[in-house]
This record gives structure tokens, sequence and C-alpha cells, in this order.
């Protein structure tokens, strides 16, 4: 049964940055890319324990992880350097309205 | 024939991860002399020796991560020779071990002082043994001196205070990292040991190491006498290759290899991680790096070289240390730059650090406990940016 998760307003989150959105878990993290599009992946960096929602850096459609540099796919959540080999999971994003809303299967 | 990669720490294992995820699909043995199951390296001196950290070390492959890997993984038995036109491996055992390509990632070895091997309580701290050691020997111990106030005797001293013994650290230079850092920066990370209650003790030597079978004290090159029945030396490492030495590959401080890391004249043999000097390609000189980071780096060059697929995209250094609940983070060649801008100290968790080279580009940062800014300012490093055109620095700073 799939969940729903209200996470912000469209405006609320500026492109180029990430947030956790409240409610999830385990953790979902929202993202903006520079164009404007919205990710969701899980909130943790899947090399180590790291909230990607609250630290990890957008370049381009790619997500980095801080502490050690792992690089993940927003859109497929695929491992793109190491020391990340597992992907991240990736959830879809929906918008309504004004609200940006996250689906947990 | 296999591939056979020697040394089965981070490069190594690494250098395996990758080549599988690259599509490399022959044998692969990986040799490694110690007995543990690979691990991780840098909670040895974080929390695998605090007290209420786990003792174990941290595997860096699950157990089905292993199986997929397809290795012959081989622990306890350490490489004692190369021929390189046999194209064999020789073990301590005697065994020769026959390759088409071979991985070189033996990192390195620490140094240590003259007479330590035969007095009790001396330690360096470099794999898993050193750390369940050291963690043993912090349960009981009463006067701790760390000689050398770099990382590794800085984060020693951080997880050793949690144990609630005094610890005195003692550093040759007169601000400890001033030569990588310079002494403004140097001193307002050092500044972290007073504020949480540890002696620091610079510019001075050590003469020697007195105690009959356990160490009782260690002596200054200016007389001075700490009494101390736990040290640890970490004043730096050296590149594991005495091993190589009949091979005639090229060595100077490492393993000279070319920009694939295919060892300087050796098709098919490279080198990864600590023990390989190469050419740099956001430099275009040679390095040698002993950062975590970089034998992730190396894994992924040799396996595009391996399996013919194009470079991964260079990436500027970048080393982090955990002390006293906070975490540095360095990014790119400080060194190679002059300082442009500081403020901030370690024990505020507000250190920032910004150099820059001959055209005011920024070419490394020192940041405290900011991940978003450090990764800003490792964008700007790559890019070459202009320091004063950033704006890197929150207002007010």
């Amino acid at each position: 049964m799939s969940e729903r998760h209200f996470a912000c307003a469209v405006d609320d989150l500026q492109p180029g940055t990430s947030m956790i959105v409240e409610g999830t878990d385990p953790g979902i993290a929202l993202h903006r890319v520079e164009s404007g599009e919205f990710f969701a992946t899980a909130d943790t960096c899947t090399h180590e324990e790291f909230s990607l929602g609250e630290e990890g850096e957008i370049e381009g459609n790619e997500l980095v992880c801080p502490l050690h540099m792992a690089r993940f796919d927003l859109g497929t959540g695929a491992p793109l350097c190491l020391p990340a080999t597992i992907a991240l999971a990736t959830y879809r994003v929906e918008i309504e309205g004004d609200g940006v809303y996250v689906v947990s299967a | 024939m296999t591939l056979l990669i020697v040394g089965a720490s981070v490069a190594g294992v690494r250098t395996a991860q990758a080549l599988r995820m690259k599509g490399y699909d022959g044998p692969i043995t990986l040799l490694g002399e110690e007995s543990y199951a690979p691990y991780d390296k840098p909670p040895l001196s974080k929390e695998m020796i605090l007290p209420d950290g786990d003792p174990a070390p941290v595997p860096l492959l699950t157990d089905e991560q292993l199986a997929d890997l397809r290795v012959d993984l081989r622990l306890g038995v350490r490489a004692s020779e190369l021929d390189v036109s046999a194209r064999t491996v020789t073990t301590d055992a005697g065994e020769a071990i026959a390759f088409d390509r071979l991985v070189i990632a033996t990192g390195v070895t620490p140094r240590t002082l003259p007479g330590a091997d035969r007095l009790a309580g001396v330690h360096t701290l470099r794999n898993a043994e050193d750390a369940a050691a050291l963690r043993t020997g912090l349960a009981t111990a009463g006067r701790v001196v760390v000689i050398g106030a770099g990382f590794i005797g800085a984060e020693f001293a951080a997880a050793a205070c949690r144990h609630g013994v005094q610890v005195t650290l003692v550093e040759a230079q007169n601000v400890p990292l001033s030569h990588l850092l310079g002494a403004e920066v140097g001193a307002r990370l050092a500044e972290v040991h007073a504020a949480a209650g540890n002696e620091l003790v610079t510019g001075v030597g050590v003469a020697h190491l007195e105690g009959e079978d356990a160490v009782r004290a260690v002596v200054l090159n200016d007389g001075r006498r700490l009494p101390a029945d736990l040290v640890v030396v970490g004043i730096g490492a050296t590149p594991a290759t005495g091993w190589l030495d009949s091979s005639g590959l090229p060595i100077s401080d490492g393993v000279e290899c070319g920009a694939d890391l295919t060892v300087v004249g050796a098709e098919g043999i490279y080198a990864a991680g600590d023990v390989a000097r190469w050419p740099h390609p956001h430099y275009g000189y040679d390095l040698r790096i002993e950062h975590w980071t970089n034998a992730n780096d190396h894994a992924a060059i040799i396996a595009a070289a391996v399996t013919g697929a194009a470079a991964p995209t260079p990436t500027v250094p970048y080393v982090w240390s955990d002390q006293y609940g906070h975490r540095i983070q360095i990014v790119g060649r400080p060194a190679t730059g002059s300082l442009a801008h500081v403020a901030g100290t370690l024990s505020g968790g507000d250190l920032v650090a910004a150099y820059v080279g001959t055209v005011g580009e920024l070419v490394g940062a020192v940041v405290v406990d900011d991940p978003r800014l450090l990764m800003k300012c490792r964008k700007a490093i790559t890019a070459g940016s202009v320091w004063a055109d950033l704006d890197l620095v929150p207002a007010g700073v």
C-alpha cells in the first residue's frame, strides 16, 4: 500500500537545494535541481549514515554526499562513483496545485 | 591466470569492486597480510577506540557484497617478492602466484622511533590490531603521551580523553600541521586540545623513550621528561614498497605510475592508493596522496584502464578528520597557495580558511562542521574560480 506525504510548497524549496520530508520513515529526501525539477531519494547515503536531505550537494542531475564524495544519479538512484556501490532508493514525486508530494511504496 | 591485487585494504578492495562494476569478468585474487576480513581504516582512530564504541573492525564489504565480488580472498598472506618478467608474486609461504595483471595496493607503514619495538606500551596506529591494543591499553592507562600532533595523533588524543586519561601531545613543529595549512590555521585547529583539557607541547623533538620492558617516560630534546605508560607515535608513514626492492620497478617515495596508474615501464602492473605516485590530472604533476578518497579514485581509474573504459572525471584531493566532536574537512592543496581568509576555530565548530593561487584562484580550503560550504569550495577549486568572486563565506564571518 503506497503512502503519499506532503513535502512542501513548490516555492519553498529553492533550485539546487534539498530537504528531508517530514514524517517519513525511513527518511525521504526531496531535491530540486537547477532546472526546477524535483526528485526524491532515500535520505541516508547508501555508503554510510549521512543525511543527504540535510547536507547533500546537487551537481546537475547528480547528488554528492559531502562526507566521502559518493555520487548518485538523482533520477535512477544509481551509484556513479566509489565509495557508493549500492543505489539510493528513489520515490515518485507528484506536484498537485502548489504542493509537492512524495509517494513511498 | 588471474588479476592479482596485493593489499586487501581500501585501495585493494575498492579496485576489485570497481573492476566488477565496470564489467570485468575474469578471475581476481586478493591478498591481505592481516587475518581480518577487509575493514575500513578511518574508524581505527575514532569509534573503535572510544570507551562506548564498537571495538570490532568495520567491514568494507558485507558477506553478500564479498560473495558478489567473486574474488579469491586470501588472508594472512604476505607478498614478499615480485618477478616482473616471470609475472609472479612470491608469498612469505614460498608460493609463487602467477598473474596476467597486478595491482600493487600495499599502502604505507607508520614511522616509529628507535627502541619503540622493545618497549611495551608504545604503539603506532595503522591497523585493527593496533586499535585493539590501544583500546585495551587505554582502559588502564594513567598517563598518555602522543608523539606527533597531526591527524592521527589529534584523533587519537580526542578519543583517548574520553577514557578519562590525561593526554599530552608532543609536536616537533612550532605549530601542528603548519607545513600543510600554515601556522595561523594550524593554531586555530590545535587550540582544541587545550580546550578539551589535553596538553600540547610544541617546537621540541623527542630525545628518547625511557623504560626497561615497558615505557615509563618520553624524554624531550630540551631535557623535559614526560611520564607515560601509554605512548602513541603518529609521525607519518612511508610507502610499503620493501617487497618490491628486487623487482626493478621505479620507486621513489612510492611506486611511480603514469596517468592511468600503470607503473612506469611495466605494462599490466598498476599501483593504487597510498603507495602510488602518479601525475594527478588536475595538477599535471606527480603526487602521492594518503587520503581515503584517493584510494577510491584510484580504484576507478585502474578499473577504467583495465576494461578500456573512459577515465573517470578527476577529483581534487579531499580528506576529513573527526576530533572532539567536530569534523574538519580539507579540500584541494592548501600548501600550494597563500591564506586569503580565515575565521573561527575548531573548538568553536566554525573554522573557515581559504587559500588562493597566484591569480587569486581558490586552491584549497579548510572547513569545520559545514559540509555545504566545503562542497562550494570543492566546486570552486575544481573550476579554478577566483576566490574574490565567490560568495562562499556567510555574511558577518
